[in-house]
């Protein structure tokens, strides 16, 4: 999602500056998430081309990433982009429960605005997204998901 | 930049000549970097590493055995929706092996000199099957999609379980790996739960497989719910989860499940270990060695190889 700066993914948590050296720090988004290997080799390079050469990026682990942290300029640029975003991330106390009904959110299609929307499947081509359909203009889109 | 690509390379055809993307998602740094890696206070070192290899071990294997539904899976939605999964449990898994190396380094096999394989790739391509401290549950073949999913059903509802505990482990590394790993396994279990119901109020046919599936696999639920002597230490550590402890949840929701759909737990007698020995032990079926030649096979070809 190259419209999406790592600030506005939520995903950069901490930059310290110090007599020349940088240590910035990430919290990926999902256990398996492959790009998170290019959002540190995209802070390296952006960092030494704005002349810091000296540049550490630590993984923080806790609080694990929620879709709560995608800024709100984040989350016009997915809509600019025809992407839905999330809405609130689920917060639970006690176990976790069992859901066999498919997932119901209330979303308007980001191309045509229409809330006729129906799900086609709830993974998408990244962990992050599931795939929707409008049933107005019929364009499918992609809706980040709620984690 | 343009004009600097070499049209006769297709690789930097792809990358338009900045090479700083090559060997996209392989070339890691630690995945731990800056994470604190010290052994909390009161658990041994050997006994971590063994107890991680064990959580690590049954998400490879099932996150393998899933990806071989890769292109063949009954529609497009469902192919990457088993994918998505798999990934999950990769990532869940490559974390826990780097922990295991992190917290005793004598468990990484030997490498020749030279080699660039990070631990957590050395921990997954070159241990032989009877190091590997999976449950036998998540060996076998994969069988049908009917098959797939009750085997699915029964795996996330235990580990989704386990990991609900562990997010309050006093290790800081598993605490965190499970508090995500919670997020992931909810729709894991949410995904195959839907569609054994799904399958089992469907046609007779669809029935008949979902039915056969979970009966082919219940040999060997029995096994997720015994625990290692290494678990309970761990376990009594307030580090790591006994297994027995989630054996009366798992059940509950399984039963859920069994019940949504019409369908009767399967009555059949546990599959025995060796001398009570079984695949926490590094015991297992012949199916494993079959998975492991697969997956290790180019990395055991090139222990020098930079991928």
């Amino acid at each position: 999602m190259p419209m999406l700066t790592l600030v506005d993914l939520g995903v950069l948590r901490d930059v310290q500056a110090q007599d020349g050296r940088v240590v910035v720090t990430i919290t990926p988004t999902y256990s398996g998430c492959p790009a998170v290997a290019t959002m540190r080799d995209d802070l390296v390079h952006r960092l030494r081309d704005a002349g810091f050469d000296d540049v550490e990026v630590r993984v923080s682990l806790t609080p694990a990433w929620s879709s709560d942290w995608i800024s709100d300029r984040g989350r016009q640029a997915l809509a600019e982009h025809g992407l839905s975003a999330p809405g609130p991330a689920p917060t639970r106390s006690g176990p976790v429960p069992l859901s066999l009904l498919p997932v119901r959110r209330m979303l308007t299609c980001p191309r045509c605005g229409a809330d006729d929307v129906e799900l086609t499947s709830e993974f998408g081509p990244t962990a992050c997204k599931a795939l929707y359909r409008c049933v107005s203009c019929l364009e499918p889109f992609e809706h980040v998901k709620e984690i | 930049m343009a004009e600097e690509v070499d049209h006769e390379n297709a690789y930097d055809g792809l990358l338009g000549g900045d090479d700083s993307q090559w060997a996209f998602g392989t070339d890691f740094e630690d995945p731990l970097a800056g994470v604190d890696t010290s052994l909390p206070g009161g658990v041994d070192g050997r006994d971590l590493a063994t107890y991680c290899l064990m959580l690590a071990d049954d998400a490879l294997v099932m996150s393998h055995r899933l990806t071989e539904w890769c292109s063949r899976a009954p529609d497009l939605e469902e192919d990457i929706a088993l994918a998505n999964i798999a990934l999950d449990l990769l990532g869940q898994s490559r974390l826990v092996l780097a922990r295991a190396a992190a917290a005793d380094p004598s468990v990484v096999p030997a490498l020749p000199e030279g080699s660039p394989v990070p631990p957590e790739d050395a921990l997954a391509f070159f241990r032989d099957d009877r190091e590997f401290l999976n449950v036998r549950l998540v060996e076998g073949d994969n069988g049908d999609f009917g098959r797939t999913m009750a085997r699915l059903l029964v795996f996330s509802t235990w580990r989704l379980a386990l990991l609900e505990r562990l997010a309050s482990s006093r290790d800081h590394v598993l605490a965190a790996v499970a508090a995500k790993g919670v997020k992931e396994m909810t729709y894991h279990r949410d995904y195959a739960a839907r569609w054994f119901l799904t399958l089992a109020r469907g046609t007779d046919e669809s029935r008949r497989r979902v039915v056969e599936g979970l009966t082919g696999i219940w040999s060997l639920h029995g096994e997720l719910f015994v625990t290692h002597d290494v678990e309970r230490r761990v376990a009594d550590a307030g580090v790591g989860v006994a297994p027995g402890d989630v054996a009366a949840e798992v059940d509950v929701l399984l039963e859920q499940v069994f019940s949504a759909s019409g369908v009767e737990r399967p009555t059949v007698p546990p599959l025995a270990g060796v001398r009570g020995r079984t695949g926490r032990h590094g015991l297992h079926t012949e199916a494993l060695s079959h998975l492991l030649a697969e997956m290790q096979v180019v990395a055991r070809a090139h222990p020098r190889g930079s991928w």
